[in-house]
């Protein structure tokens, strides 16, 4: 990344480390970062450890119990445990297909710059629409049944099913933003010379054992970004799952995002949600941080 | 594969046929909301009679103008203080190489870890205090600062890479630093401009959780907030609720397909760093 590049200086040049000033210009900026942002989230932090409801100017310090207590109630873990399945599951396949998309596409066929712009036109559009879009496509009467059908599939409610819902919703990301881990991959591959895809992919013996240790390690820093977006996207997923299911049915589709939400705002327990919230953030700074680390190393091993 | 061989044709057909199912939820939204109500085919057959009285119910029933036209301030007016603001800051953080330089942007950095719903909520009542809820005031100001970590983290990681001999002639001119920053430096960084403007427009457009909590009630809607009503009222009249969402998705669509190579492009580098 182009973090650890430094800015080329010349000798003798100005330094404008000198420059009085200069760190103004980090004010606007800072301020409303810090009111937006900063504060707000230790305010929330903060407010995990009361009792308040977020009505009542009256709150109590209650130490540990909103953790104690979402560590107690099956609830809140089945939606720990429904948000890492979403996760996982798109960081796998959503990266998958997006890659063999990328490497269809970094072709010569004609076609290219054409399905290139339909593979990531979902990604662009609001996620309430396609959760509305393929709530109507899942349904009983829906496009996908009438599919399948063809093949003699019988009818299911994808949706309606607690067996099916969680999987019918990893279909619905995927779809969505299979095309955005295309781009990225993409960038990546025109990065790399041709003749090195090209000698991986042609010759009959073991295309893929030749794709897996020639191209591979060229698309590492890809592989790092997209799996770190779709797993940090995952972790916080809502609003295709609150259009689509709102949690249901029983509960087999609720997440820690709409968990949250229902505790905080709709069951009127401002603290408990506050502190499903601090898990989330927990969760996500440990996978997003624990990601950066091993696969910078490997970056770097294989460079 | 330099000229175009029998396994090019296989692969192009595949990827036709990948791109036709990827396409076939898009196809039924069109075909959908062209047919009237009691259609007697499938949902994937074409309409028996083609009707656009669905768009024009949609559109008065939907209130979709009003929140078109929210919708549009919220993004732009955040979209511009963003991009003045974090181009700003990122002119020190990337220039300086002091140790409180580079503390001060692992601060910036800290917030793409935070997930929004935890500052989101103490922030209501912040909202509430200041009488901004239920304006879109609101919204701008929280946008702002939610996507000010990533906006500075896309120009920091520009600007270093930008060679300073710029700044120095306009230095040794005598220039202040506001006007080497707006004269020289931010005509420079138009490539990156063109990233944060595209990324920071699909996302502040597309969220739907802020707007649901801060405009609630309000009567105030921008348009996933507006769909989500929308739908909730005419749910399962489906010819009419696709024609629905095809107006609220139509803006940010047209945008894609105008500028679809400058959108994809600024996906791929923005993402890159």
């Amino acid at each position: 990344m182009a973090l650890d590049r430094p800015a080329r200086r010349r000798k003798g040049g100005i330094d404008l480390n000198g420059r009085r000033g200069l760190w103004l210009f980090l004010i606007p900026a800072a301020a409303i970062y810090i009111f937006i942002v900063l504060y707000p989230s230790i305010q929330g932090a903060a407010l995990s450890f009361t009792d308040w409801n977020g009505l009542d100017p009256v709150k109590n310090f209650i130490g540990w119990d909103n953790y104690v207590k979402l560590f107690h109630d099956p609830k809140a873990l089945a939606s720990v445990w429904h948000t890492l399945v979403i996760a996982i599951t798109i960081m796998i396949v959503q990266n998958l297909v997006g890659l063999l998309i990328a490497l269809g596409v970094n072709s010569k066929i004609k076609s290219r710059n054409v399905l290139r712009v339909i593979f990531f036109a979902p990604a662009v559009i609001t996620p309430v629409a396609t959760g509305y879009l393929w709530q109507n496509l899942l349904g009983q009467k829906g496009a996908v049944n009438e599919f399948l059908s063809f093949f003699g599939v019988p009818p299911t409610t994808w949706l309606g099913d607690q067996s099916t819902a969680i999987w019918a919703i990893c279909v619905v990301i995927i779809w969505q933003f299979a095309g955005y881990s295309m781009v990225i991959f993409l960038a990546n591959l025109q990065g790399i010379p041709r003749e090195i895809i090209e000698a991986s992919m042609v010759d009959g013996a073991g295309p893929i054992r030749r794709f897996w240790s020639i191209v591979r390690p060229e698309l590492a820093p890809s592989i790092t970004i997209n799996l770190m977006l779709s797993i940090i996207g995952g972790l916080k997923i809502f609003d295709q799952v609150w259009v689509m299911t709102g949690g249901g049915p029983g509960g087999s589709t609720e997440t820690m995002s709409t968990f949250l939400y229902k505790n905080a705002f709709q069951f009127g327990d401002f603290a408990y949600g506050i502190a499903i919230a601090v898990v989330l953030a927990i969760l996500v700074g440990i996978i997003s941080g624990g990601q950066f680390v091993i696969l910078g190393r490997q970056n770097r091993g294989s460079k | 594969m330099q000229r175009y061989t029998w396994k090019t044709g296989i692969l192009e057909a595949v990827m036709i046929l990948t791109a036709v199912v990827f396409f076939i939820p898009l196809y039924v939204l069109i075909v959908t909301a062209l047919k009237e109500p009691n259609d007697p085919g499938g949902s994937l057959a074409l309409p028996a009679k083609v009707t656009l009285q669905n768009f024009a119910d949609a559109w008065n029933q939907g209130h979709l103008g009003n929140a078109l036209g929210n919708s549009a301030i919220v993004t732009i007016c955040s979209v511009v203080i963003l991009i003045v603001f974090s181009s700003l800051a990122a002119y020190p953080l990337a220039r300086i190489t002091k140790r409180w330089s580079k503390l001060a942007f692992i601060g910036f950095m800290i917030g793409l870890l935070l997930p929004f719903q935890l500052a989101l909520i103490p922030l209501y009542q912040t909202m509430r205090d200041l009488h901004l809820l239920g304006t879109v005031w609101a919204l701008v100001l929280f946008y702002a600062g939610l996507q000010m970590p990533f906006s500075i983290f896309l120009y920091t990681g520009f600007l270093r890479a930008l060679p300073i001999e710029y700044e120095e002639a306009a230095a040794i001119d005598g220039a202040g630093l506001l006007t080497t920053f707006w004269r020289v430096l931010f005509p420079l960084l138009r490539p990156i401009t063109g990233t944060v403007a595209i990324l920071n427009v699909i996302t502040i457009w597309n969220d739907f959780l802020t707007p649901l909590l801060y405009l609630s009630g309000s009567g105030q809607q921008t348009v996933p907030v507006a769909i989500y009503a929308f739908v909730g009222q005419y749910v399962s009249q489906w010819n009419l609720v696709f024609a629905g969402l095809i107006i609220s998705i139509f803006p940010i669509l047209l945008v894609y397909f105008l500028l679809q190579k400058t959108v994809i492009q600024g996906f791929a580098s923005g993402l890159k760093g």
